[in-house]
């Protein structure tokens, strides 16, 4: 596989809800709305969706409940079938593939965390966490010392026999967490992993992912509905409304310039210098004096310097090695929330 | 959408809603209207409208012979069912075998009472802490110190071989359900039918097909035992959260290994209240299978009780109601029963602490009763019984002039002032004017289905020939289920205004209501001897269980804010009672009325050996020959009767739940 293939791709994806979703898709007149279908009878779960997540990219998938957010993750992994279009694992087209071929997918490449978490009641932490490897075969030994080493990774070491109804919330999301990744797989999804927990755990939480990812360098597909959830860990952010995909762009990118008034609300109330960073409004080639400030520095972390220094540009070292210049102004009116 | 359009969207739907009452209060009259002509009018209109002529009505009886014995004898379909008699003969012989020493394979002894007591003692530990050791053990010693042993193991030896058979079948089949939405759309109407059909129509096929006794027995024990179960499969299965089945999926499970490892441990409970359910029903059939000669304790019951023996009646009464209150709470407290870790480097003694309790209780109390014989069998000398002394206190209390006064009145005024004049009343009514009555309260109560199966169904019950008959049958029932909600119901609004009381009177129906049927004739006899009243007061019981129940629960499950609203409205206690509580306890009601009504149809079929004239009596005769066409044109006159009830009080409770987004 060439490394520039997307890990995943999804082109023009379709999912409908409804007595024959093929027939109506195939029949339909392009351009229908949201509404328009669904008075066809029809509910467009996800509607001509398309976008790639490359190999250790973070995408997370930002939506209000019904917008399609889970049930596009949900065609990414086959859970659903999809009614049109494609999806594509490592370039391979995962609708054509038979029931074995599938199973042996998921058994091998991909682990998903649920927003109800989806433990066994019936099984010990351990046995949930083993639950993924003994569906594969792996034999009683190996599969015991890798869930071993999972609860260690998720900070369960002590709680390896009890029951999930014995764990608190917070507790019962980390041995999902560790099902998901029992099987080394290389795509990770996330649904809501942390939507049913309390805010403070919720924080903590985030906080351990974020090593997580830090340590293994996944791709990951993650869902939220909480704003600022997605500006805080994505690298990419798409924003789903009725099915459809707003807008797909890096947290700077879609807070900086909303492409829809329907983005546009979200970015509303966000303190947009919390979240921009210096590399964004840097351009390159124009050379400037001074000790460059670090690229992925927020705005508001540069507040001090922004306000001191009386250039109009300011040097800005770039993830490239080179340096760029940032326009003082422009940074000024990100740090006091002006708009352009 | 405007404002404009938006009150003409609400006046629309008012008008609709009132052209609909307009509708269903014309149809109802009509049909009430047309039904009262008729019973009016009754001796100038033709003879074939009061009651369906002889000729009109089709041989059925001799239709179902001719087909059953096709069945039996062209297809062959009594070699199946003889070779699975032999299979169920062995498994049931050995049971009785290890229980009470029946000289069969594997021709062990007996198991000493001793060691069975202490054992389920030990269960009961383990399932539910020292209270249910007490009970399980107590159930046991009881048993065995009244003299009733062996006729308990009778009884004990069918149900060890039903209930696996029953769990099984249901689990099966309410899997098969649960797979293929034909098959369970297929197997719905059937289940219905199984449910009302009357108990005679589970024990002449069983008789006939299989063999008299203890095969015939767990044969109509397995199959009345089986539809909860595979209702509550198919409910346990559904309910399975749709996280838990992604996370199975996505770990790449086979279909084998859905089912396996996350459909059904995850429907454990479901599934375990259904086992729950199939023992409960096992016992309450197998006590009745006294009808075609099982032994046991139904057959001593049966026979005590037809010899007036209140005395001994009362002791295997007490017997047979600890052994469904023990086999009720153990199955219950094992639905409850969630596994338990134990702490990292706990020995194994210790995790298996139990099995390992049970098995030196099983040595000890077996080698105790090797030197103890009396804690290996209570002889007939020394067994406790106190049968005649118990009796003469029954009999002679009853003999108190007061008492007896008191007796003899309620009988008296029940007989000459309700019972006769209703039943007149009911044989005179014409044939038509009960049909399109049954239509209209079909009609008004749930719409025009539900008015449909009140029409077609007691026109067939007309059809099947045994009309006065099955109108004594609706007489009995309908007279026992009113009396039921007309002492019930208060005694249920006297309860549900205080917490504790509720809860004592929803544990003492629950408790009552693992009771098998039989039971209840007991006090009915007891004070009124073998009389027509006996046979209401037996249903009375029985279904006020439900109707209080029900009741209870319908008004202790209104939302508390609710009736804070009410108060702050300034609503008295009855207004509160009448304009709040019950409307929006009645669908809960509306489901212990109904399950009245088919408790109060299976009841009255049992009472007929007290000698009633019903459809019921029919059946019972039956029994002694092989009219199996004319057992089920009479149970099926039952079951028309109890399922058009059935459709039109759920369908109504339907829409009430609808209505009030419950």
């Amino acid at each position: 596989m060439d490394s520039d293939t997307p890990v995943i791709s999804a082109e023009n994806v379709w999912k409908l809800f409804g007595p024959s979703p093929e027939a109506y898709l195939s029949r339909m007149p392009a351009g229908r709305s949201f509404e328009e279908i669904r008075s066809d009878g029809y509910i467009a779960g996800v509607k001509d969706v398309s976008l790639e997540v490359a190999k250790g990219e973070m995408l997370v998938i930002m939506g209000l409940s019904g917008s399609g957010k889970s049930t596009l993750v949900r065609c990414f992994s086959r859970l659903h079938d999809i009614t049109g279009g494609a999806v594509r694992i490592d370039g391979q087209d995962i609708m054509s593939l038979n029931a074995t071929e599938l199973i042996e997918l998921r058994r091998s490449k991909m682990g998903m965390v649920f927003q109800s978490f989806g433990l066994l009641p019936h099984r010990t932490v351990l046995e949930n966490v083993a639950f993924p490897l003994e569906m594969r075969g792996q034999d009683r030994h190996a599969r015991r010392e890798r869930a071993l080493e999972m609860v260690r990774l998720v900070g369960l070491e002590g709680r390896e026999d009890y029951f999930p109804r014995e764990l608190s919330g917070g507790q019962q999301q980390r041995v999902g967490i560790a099902r998901s990744l029992a099987i080394e797989p290389n795509i990770w999804f996330l649904d809501e992993p942390f939507s049913a927990l309390d805010p403070l755990i919720r924080r903590e939480m985030q906080d351990e992912f974020l090593r997580l990812q830090d340590m293994l360098g996944k791709t990951i597909v993650f869902i939220t509905h909480d704003f600022d959830e997605a500006l805080r860990l994505a690298d990419r952010i798409a924003i789903m409304k009725d099915g459809a995909v707003e807008q797909v762009d890096t947290p700077d990118k879609i807070v900086l310039d909303p492409a829809t008034e329907y983005v546009a609300k979200f970015t509303e109330e966000v303190d947009k210098a919390s979240v921009v960073h210096a590399s964004v409004l840097a351009s390159d080639g124009v050379p400037v004096d001074g000790e460059p400030v670090p690229g992925d520095a927020t705005i508001l972390s540069l507040a001090r310097r922004l306000v001191e220094d009386r250039s109009d540009a300011i040097p800005v070292s770039l993830p490239d090695g080179r340096t760029g210049a940032m326009d003082r102004k422009a940074a000024l009116a990100v740090l006091f929330g002006e708009r352009e | 959408m405007s404002d404009s359009t938006y009150v003409g969207a609400t006046r629309q739907g008012a008008e609709a809603a009132s052209v609909g009452a307009i509708r269903t209060r014309t149809v109802v009259l009509t049909l009430f209207g047309a039904a009262i002509l008729l019973a009016v009018l009754k001796p100038w209109i033709p003879s074939a409208l009061v009651r369906l002529p002889e000729g009109a009505i089709l041989p059925w009886a001799d239709w179902l012979d001719a087909g059953f014995s096709w069945l039996q004898n062209d297809i062959g379909l009594i070699h199946v069912t003889r070779t699975i008699s032999g299979w169920l003969g062995f498994l049931t012989d050995a049971a009785a075998n290890v229980l009470y020493g029946k000289a069969r394979w594997p021709r062990l002894e007996a198991l000493p009472w001793s060691v069975v007591a202490a054992c389920s003692a030990v269960l009961g530990y383990w399932l539910g802490g020292w209270r249910l050791a007490l009970l399980a053990g107590g159930t046991f010693v009881w048993t065995a110190l009244m003299g009733q042993w062996r006729w308990a193991m009778e009884t004990l030896s069918v149900i060890a071989v039903a209930v696996p058979f029953g769990f099984g079948i249901g689990l099966l089949l309410g899997m098969l359900a649960w797979k293929s939405r034909r098959f369970e759309e297929a197997l719905r109407p059937v289940l219905l039918v199984l449910q009302t059909l009357p108990f005679y129509s589970y024990l002449l096929p069983a008789v006939i097909f299989f063999k008299v006794g203890p095969t015939a027995a767990s044969v109509a024990t397995i199959v009345y035992s089986m539809p909860p179960m595979i209702l509550m499969t198919i409910v346990g299965l559904r309910k399975v959260p749709p996280d838990v089945v992604e996370a199975g999926r996505m770990s790449g499970c086979t279909r084998w290994q859905m089912l396996r490892h996350v459909f059904l441990p995850s429907a454990r409970n479901e599934i375990l209240v259904g086992l729950n359910q199939v023992i409960m029903l096992a016992l309450a059939m197998v006590v009745l299978t006294a009808f075609i000669g099982m032994p046991g304790l139904g057959a001593k019951l049966l026979a005590m009780m037809n010899s007036f023996k209140l005395g001994r009646s009362f002791e295997i009464g007490v017997t047979i109601v600890l052994l469904a209150v023990t086999l009720d709470r153990l199955s219950k407290a094992w639905v409850v029963k969630q596994p338990e870790h134990f702490e990292r480097g706990t020995p194994w003694w210790q995790r298996h602490a139990f099995l390992l309790l049970g098995i030196a209780t099983f040595v000890l109390f077996y080698l105790l009763s090797q030197f103890l014989p009396i804690l290996d069998e209570v002889g007939r000398r020394q067994s406790l019984s106190r049968g005649s002394e118990i009796d003469a206190i029954i009999k002679g209390a009853l003999g108190i002039s007061w008492v007896k006064a008191t007796t003899e009145f309620i009988r008296w005024f029940f007989n000459i002032w309700v019972l006769i004049p209703t039943e007149l009343a009911l044989l005179f009514l014409p044939t038509f004017t009960v049909i399109l009555a049954m239509t209209g309260i079909g009609y008004l109560l749930g719409g025009w289905f539900p008015a449909l199966i009140g029409f077609l169904f007691f026109a067939a019950v007309a059809q099947l020939g045994w009309w006065d008959r099955a109108m004594l049958t609706l007489h009995s029932t309908l007279t026992a289920v009113l009396l039921a909600m007309l002492f019930g119901m208060p005694l249920a609004i006297w309860a549900a205004r205080r917490a504790r009381a509720s809860r004592w009177m929803i544990f003492a129906c629950d408790t009552a209501q693992t009771f098998p049927s039989f039971i209840y004739l007991l006090p009915a006899i007891m004070l009124f001897g073998i009389t027509p009243i006996t046979v209401i007061l037996a249903i009375l019981i029985y279904t006020m269980v439900p109707v209080v129940r029900y009741t209870v629960e319908g008004l202790r499950g209104v939302p508390r804010e609710i009736t804070e609203a009410a108060d702050m409205a300034g609503a008295t206690r009855w207004q509160k009672l009448w304009k709040v509580e019950f409307p929006l306890a009645m669908p809960t009601i509306a489901v212990g009325l109904n399950q009245a009504f088919i408790f109060a149809f299976f009841m009255v079929i049992i009472a007929a050996f007290i000698g009633t004239r019903d459809l019921g009596q029919e059946m019972q005769r039956t029994l002694a020959g092989t009219d199996l066409g004319k057992n089920f044109t009479l149970g099926f006159s039952v079951v028309f009767m109890a399922l058009s009830l059935d459709i039109a009080i759920n369908s109504w409770a339907r829409k009430r739940r609808e209505i009030l987004g419950q």
